[in-house]
């Protein structure tokens, strides 16, 4: 194919993909409240943003959930992988094919099956209703991410290592851990991400005692564009787009 | 070894307990809702009926249903036809500007969907990026009132979900032999055929894979159509969130959701027929 015309047409993809973020960056710093016109560059909006303790609260709220969901899915799904890796078992189909199902269907199935088994056990919504729909959608990437790493490595070494008298926890701890570092460091920066995005699911499994930040921007994007909510969500972008980074960087060394 | 048996029986036992009571114990109660009557007092009357499925051929919600599949059908053709091209040429370019370009795509994938439709917002509004543009350009004379339109939450969907159908495909054309479109041009065939009967067919479990992806969540993603179309946007997700969160139906939501589940059931159903001895490509 031409050479020019693929480079274009990337070059349009991405102008498509990007442009909006670039304008909703650009748009954070003007110094104006309503404008869509450009009226001067100013951190005035940031400012207010970090001054903002309602704000804070939530932020807080939404690291919280996003940094315990991520770990304790991080080490349920490394458990799992490496269950599904080694051992064969009864139900091991149908973990398997609970953990596909989970990956493709939507989220808003998910949420109301958390919606209905929370009413069902009558546990309140809150803190503990989001963490827990919160780890359990994070626990199949987890699963995938990790697997897809492990089946690369040397089986050998955990025979190795069984020979010299090592038992499976030792085995788990000193051998597959380390060897696997790369993809738990990208399985939990993925899960971070999910939670702290997630806005589907959270929708139905939150309740007005515990807020978190995208459905506070949910509820602030209705009301229209403002430069503060750019601010805030430019600060989430870099956030995520630094996550993103490290990710990749991590997987890509060998 | 005890502790070996123990290590196994831990490893095994928390995913599986976890996602036994978890996802599948949910996944089985909304089956069971959607057979329920809505209560007067509880939401659940303890009656079991199938009035929830059949309340559902009515022509308001058929409309609703049948807008939502042609709007994710329409996103979903337009996911594939902006993101084939993209992920084709993507899989032939040299190895280091690849994985430059391959991240670039991975950026949006990763950032949140309803900020990068909050952005939308700044391009399609009346004083917006795009209107001052055709202005500009003396394309249009009044600014055309794209925002809060069906066309607005159309144009959300496929942004959002394009990186969605993008990944799918990349990962399978990034596995294609190119020596065999050189091996059908050798044997007379010209570029168009090689392409249509080699590498769209070895493609086909991305493209499926990208539609699954592109598919369902354009009908239930229900903030983009929330943000950025009209009060006539309204899509299945909508609808379904509705029932749960406002009209208090949950048995009626319970049962749109059982429908919309099987239609998924069956797109895996296709998946997996083109798919046979092959691994999974999905993310």
């Amino acid at each position: 194919m031409n050479k020019s015309l693929s480079a274009s047409y990337l070059a349009f993809i991405y102008v498509i993909l990007y442009l909006p973020i670039l304008v909703l960056i650009v748009f954070s710093f003007n110094n104006s409240m309503f404008s869509g016109l450009w009226h001067g560059a100013t951190l005035k909006w940031y400012r207010e943003l970090f001054h903002d303790s309602g704000l804070q609260v939530i932020a807080i709220h939404s690291l919280i959930i996003s940094f315990l969901a991520s770990t304790v899915a991080t080490f349920i799904g490394l458990l799992g992988a490496v269950a599904l890796f080694k051992y064969q078992f009864f139900g091991k189909k149908l973990l398997n094919g609970v953990v596909f199902i989970m990956i493709v269907i939507p989220d808003l199935v998910l949420g109301i099956a958390f919606l209905i088994l929370f009413h069902a056990l009558n546990i309140s919504l809150g803190f503990w209703t989001l963490l827990l729909a919160h780890i359990t959608f994070c626990i199949p990437f987890v699963v995938v991410t990790i697997l897809s790493r492990i089946t690369g490595t040397d089986k050998n070494l955990f025979e190795a290592a069984k020979d010299l008298g090592a038992n499976d926890f030792i085995v788990f701890s000193k051998i597959i851990v380390p060897m696997l570092i790369p993809g738990i460091v990208a399985a939990w920066l993925l899960s971070f991400t999910l939670s702290f995005d997630d806005v589907v699911i959270s929708t139905f499994v939150s309740g007005p005692d515990f807020q978190i930040l995208p459905l506070y921007i949910f509820s602030q994007v209705k009301l229209g564009v403002t430069p503060e909510l750019n601010a805030l969500c430019s600060v989430i972008l870099l956030l995520t787009v630094v996550m993103a980074l490290i990710a990749q960087m991590v997987l890509k060394k060998k | 070894m005890m502790s070996n048996r123990l290590f196994k029986i831990i490893a095994i036992n928390i995913i599986f307990i976890w996602l036994a009571v978890l996802a599948l114990l949910p996944f089985i109660m909304v089956v069971v809702a959607s057979f329920l009557q809505q209560g007067d007092e509880n939401l659940f009357n303890w009656h079991l009926t199938v009035i929830n499925y059949t309340q559902l051929i009515n022509p308001i919600f058929l409309h609703i249903f049948w807008r939502s599949l042609v709007v994710s059908v329409i996103t979903t053709i337009l996911c594939l036809a902006l993101g084939y091209p993209f992920a084709y040429i993507l899989a032939q370019l040299s190895e280091k500007l690849r994985l430059a370009c391959l991240f670039l795509i991975i950026i949006p994938f990763w950032t949140s969907s309803l900020i990068r439709s909050y952005a939308i917002i700044t391009i399609l509004k009346t004083q917006g990026l795009l209107n001052q543009l055709l202005l500009t350009l003396h394309l249009i004379h009044q600014p055309l009132h794209i925002l809060y339109t069906q066309y607005a939450s159309q144009v959300g969907l496929v942004y959002s979900l394009l990186p969605f159908m993008v990944l799918p495909l990349y990962a399978t054309l990034e596995k294609f032999d190119w020596r065999l479109v050189d091996a059908a041009r050798d044997l007379g065939a010209n570029r168009l055929r090689a392409f249509w009967q080699i590498v769209v067919p070895i493609s086909a479990p991305g493209i499926i894979a990208g539609v699954m992806l592109v598919l369902l969540p354009a009908m239930t993603l229900f903030y983009i159509p929330e943000i950025l179309g009209g009060a006539k946007s309204i899509l299945l997700g909508n609808l379904i969130k509705n029932q749960f969160l406002e009209g208090q139906n949950w048995p009626l939501g319970s049962s749109i959701s059982i429908v919309l589940t099987f239609f998924m059931a069956l797109l895996i159903g296709v998946y997996w027929k083109f798919n046979k001895n092959k691994k999974q490509v999905l993310i």
